[in-house]
């Protein structure tokens, strides 16, 4: 084997396949070691069993369009909700700027499907007691005959009369260092009547009045830094809110009553509630009469802008109306996935029955190369389920099965063209050559399209189509690696072997079947050369095999000669080729 | 016994001895695509309109599987104990599988009626799927679905036009598209299958592959017709017509390759699976594929001929072929093969 040449150029590439697999199982394996990366692709919720819910947002009481920011927001509430509820593995994500998707395992109670559903709402309510300082836990409850009993109707929002015997109970029956109570509300309390409430943030416990301004009476709300009297910064973090003119009316009236509690009475603070826990509870320092307040405190940028994004969200309370809800039954998409395989792999012994029958062992080729295609995308599904959260679903297992058809055609029309070339009168090695020349061209061009249709589908479409459109567009990739990687340096290699390289009548690339006549000598016997030399010494062969460039170069008297002596040619050859026939029956 | 051998065959469409007048009999097959086309779009009309699944009619649909017992009627009392103003229909889709489909039914409807299903069939909650799909979810899926098509058709024109320097080239391969996707539809619509977002799948995954199938092909004209303005051998129409035969052999494995998978798919999907995804969308699939792989050769290439036939080279070239024909035949006798 000579050092350099088509053979070890062919050698060199192999290694680099050799090289990309060990690089990718290495990844993989690394990543199952170290972190929590699988051998075995992730299942959508097809196949897998589950609930998926694509929900759409509805702006309440307005036909105002969502922004990304919004439906963002919106997603954050959801997973926030139901990271709460305790499902574990819940997916939440968008869908082409407009739904949302809840992927869930197993069947989500009504509890939790109620709680996805449900707009957020955010309440500004009055203190009457309870603080962050104190005690969060359960206390032993007060006896019975030291319940307050209300004397009088209450007057304000901030009157303790509201405080009953039963509400003081539950005040001190809630635990706010349980994850149950901090978990969001189910259904929203009442606005005209008291409720006790947790903050997750600084395990406070509250008992707080009736409603008294509506997050949506928020115009806008923002954070930065505090501005002293003269205009300097003051380096501390600060939110503020702009309510509307009603909302501000109705701030200023608040302000002005809590301001008239001392610093140190709960009754003084008041508590921005978002769907059940308590978002914030700042104290009232000044009467806001233009409902511009500013609630400062021990923020930090992020926690600032966390709760500006909050207050937002608040002005615009969005609700989910269900599009559609699919439970998948685990038994449903076991059966699916296990049919879906069987499908696969019948389809793939047809295709390697079909391969072998047409190409005799050339066939070989083209089912090592559809395994190597196989697990090179096998391994990216995998990777790519770790670091992407891909997740493989039945449209997905379909669009890998029609790419078996897709990428064996890649090595079909490699394979003609090699026949063609061979057919031309070309040796092997050189047939191999030329025919790559021509079948890299119309394969690049074949699989453009190809990934053309799966990147605009995987970007415009919807729901089920993305998966399809993906591994349709990943088989496409590993499609073109594994021609350029291993069908081609292998059949190069292939090309120098006695068994191919002679044409032995089962190699698929027999000269005689293919109709060249002048290596066959009638009554089955083939007259074996060096097919290198062959194609060096055999002046007709090679004529009639360059003919298309030769022709623009001849005169016209030339050109004719030729043409007639082609043509002569070529029908002897299936003249030939008829006999042959003949003696083979 | 003369034995029929693909290789043999592909010897005698390779050297022209055996050739399908593929662009010559063009109006015969314009013809049959013309009428395959019309068919198609009477059969929905005849029919009625489209079988419109859930996802586009709207409501609640409730699959049960390992069935013992497939009484129908046990599915519909179960349905109509809790809902007793709705009207389900209970088909038993494949072995110990039911299918029931009713009105958009409240969530807590759905609920009590998954229960009641469980109960009427003697299964477990593992067994039963259920599916409530409010009625503009169909819409959303099947007009993102039209963007896409139009998205992927202008840009795959373009880049067609952009490599092979020709826009006929395009509206060649464009209009055997259109052909492959009527006639899908109306063989879709004939089978009586639902329309599920799975076949829609199917048909923008044929749009690929029909367009795929052409480029292979008409890289192989690209290369025949290449240095046409030298040569007098074949007129345009001929070399195009070779590229096909040529091709033919190609063509014929590629679809049978592509098929073979599709179809065990779909036989699978139809016989054990019934309704659902597999089977929606390989019929699409099985469909496409035959008639992406037809179309090429029978709609696209001679559309592109006959396109390019008038065009003042073309026609001086074919005058060129023709004298030196006529010439050789009142002179020397040359042998057969052209």
């Amino acid at each position: 084997m000579p050092r350099t040449g088509p053979g070890s150029a062919a050698k060199r590439t192999l290694v680099w396949l050799g090289v990309l697999f060990a690089l990718l199982a290495i990844l993989l394996g690394g990543g199952s070691l170290w972190s929590n990366a699988s051998w075995v692709p992730k299942l959508a919720l097809d196949l897998e069993g589950g609930t998926q819910m694509i929900l759409a947002p509805e702006v309440q009481g307005g036909g105002e369009e969502i922004t990304p920011e919004q439906l963002d927001q919106a997603v954050e509430i959801i997973r926030q909700r139901v990271d709460g509820s305790g499902v574990a593995e819940a997916e939440i994500s968008t869908q082409s700027g407009q739904n949302v998707i809840v992927s869930l395992p197993g069947v989500p109670d009504a509890e939790t499907r109620e709680l996805i559903q449900a707009s957020a709402q955010m309440e500004f309510r009055p203190v009457l007691m309870g603080g962050a300082g104190q005690a969060p836990a359960a206390e032993t409850p007060t006896p019975e005959e030291e319940l307050p009993t209300p004397t009088a109707e209450p007057t304000d929002a901030s009157d303790p009369n509201w405080i009953t015997a039963e509400v003081l109970q539950e005040f001190e029956a809630t635990d706010c260092t349980s994850p149950e109570a901090l978990a969001p509300a189910t259904e929203p309390a009442p606005p005209d009547l008291p409720m006790v409430a947790c903050d997750p943030g600084t395990q406070g416990k509250y008992i707080l009045g009736p409603v008294e301004v509506m997050g949506t009476q928020i115009d806008s709300a923002d954070y930065g830094m505090a501005r002293g009297a003269q205009g300097q910064s003051l380096n501390q973090w600060v939110v503020n809110i702009q309510f509307d003119s009603e909302g501000s009316e109705k701030f200023r009236e608040v302000t002005e009553r809590l301001f008239a509690f001392q610093q140190g009475d709960p009754r003084n603070q008041f508590a921005i509630v978002l769907d059940g826990t308590i978002v914030s509870a700042p104290t009232t320092n000044v009467v806001i009469p233009d409902g511009r307040p500013q609630i400062s405190g021990n923020f930090t940028e992020e926690s600032a802008a966390a709760l500006a994004e909050q207050l937002k969200y608040g002005a615009l309370p969005i609700s989910f109306e269900i599009q559609s809800e699919q439970q998948i039954s685990a038994t449903l998409g076991a059966d699916q996935l296990r049919l879906g395989m069987i499908a696969g792999i019948i389809g793939l012994i047809l295709v390697a029955v079909y391969s072998l029958f047409q190409y005799r062992m050339l066939g070989l080729l083209t089912i090592s190369s559809l395994v190597v295609a196989g697990v090179l995308t096998y391994l990216a599904i995998c990777i790519l389920g770790w670091t992407e959260n891909y997740r493989l679903s039945l449209a997905g297992v379909a669009g890998l099965i029609v790419a078996i058809g897709q990428t064996a055609d890649s090595f079909i029309v490699y394979f003609e063209r090699i026949r063609d070339e061979l057919r031309d009168g070309r040796g092997l090695v050189s047939a191999v050559e030329n025919g790559w020349r021509r079948a890299k061209r119309t394969v690049l061009a074949s699989k453009a399209v190809n990934l053309l249709a799966a990147v605009v589908l995987y970007f415009v479409a919807v729901g089920n189509v993305r998966g399809f459109a993906f591994t349709l567009g990943l088989t496409a990739v590993a499609d073109l690696i594994v021609v350029f990687l291993f069908t081609h340096p292998m059949l190069r290699l292939m090309a120098k072997t006695r068994f191919f390289g002679e044409g032995h009548r089962w190699s698929g690339l027999d000269p005689a079947k293919l109709g060249v006549l002048p290596f066959y000598r009638g009554a089955g016997r083939v007259r074996h050369r060096p097919v290198e030399k062959l194609e060096e010494d055999d002046p007709r062969g090679r004529k009639s095999a360059a003919a298309g460039e030769a022709q623009r170069r001849q005169t016209i008297a030339e050109r004719r000669l030729a043409q007639q002596e082609a043509e002569q040619q070529k029908a002897m050859a299936a003249r030939g080729q008829g006999s042959k026939e003949e003696d083979n029956s | 016994m003369s034995r029929f051998s693909f290789s043999n065959f592909g010897n005698e469409l390779y050297s022209g001895k055996r050739s399908y007048g593929f662009v010559e009999k063009r109006k015969l097959w314009f013809l049959i695509a013309g009428a395959a086309v019309l068919l198609s779009l009477l059969i929905p009309v005849v029919k009625g309109g489209f079988n419109l699944g859930i996802d586009f009619r709207g409501g609640s649909e409730f699959t049960v599987s390992n069935v013992q017992d497939t009484d129908i009627t046990a599915g519909e009392q179960a349905v109509t104990n809790v809902v007793p103003e709705a009207v389900p229909r209970v088909t038993n889709i494949a072995p110990q599988t039911m299918r029931v489909q009713t009105e958009r039914l409240s969530d807590d409807e759905t609920l009590s009626v998954r229960d009641a299903l469980i109960g009427a069939y003697d299964v477990t909650a593992e067994d039963v799927t259920s599916n409530f799909v409010g009625p503009t979810w169909g819409e959303d899926v099947s007009r993102q679905a039209i963007v896409g098509l139009i998205v992927f058709v202008a840009l795959a024109a373009v880049l067609m036009a952009f490599y092979f320097r020709t826009w006929k080239m395009s509206v060649a391969a464009m209009t055997a598209l259109v052909v492959v996707m009527i006639v899908t539809a109306g063989i879709y619509s004939l089978s009586d299958f639902e329309v599920t977002p799975s076949a829609v799948i199917g048909f923008l995954t044929i749009l690929s592959y029909s367009l795929y199938d052409t480029v292979v092909v008409f890289d192989k004209v690209r290369e025949n017709t290449a240095d046409l303005d030298v040569s007098t051998k074949r007129t345009f129409g001929e070399q195009v017509n070779l590229a096909v035969n040529q091709t033919l052999v190609r063509s014929i494995n590629t679809s049978v390759v592509a098929v073979l998978p599709v179809a065990s798919i779909l036989f699978i999907g139809a016989l054990l699976l019934g309704a659902g995804t597999l089977r929606d969308l390989s019929l699409a699939l099985f469909v496409g594929i035959i008639m992406g792989t037809l179309t090429t050769v029978f709609v696209a290439a001679p559309m592109y001929a006959m396109l390019r036939m008038n065009e003042p080279e073309i026609k001086k070239q074919e005058k060129r072929v023709l004298h030196r024909r006529s010439l050789e035949e009142s002179g020397q006798e040359v042998p057969a093969g052209s």
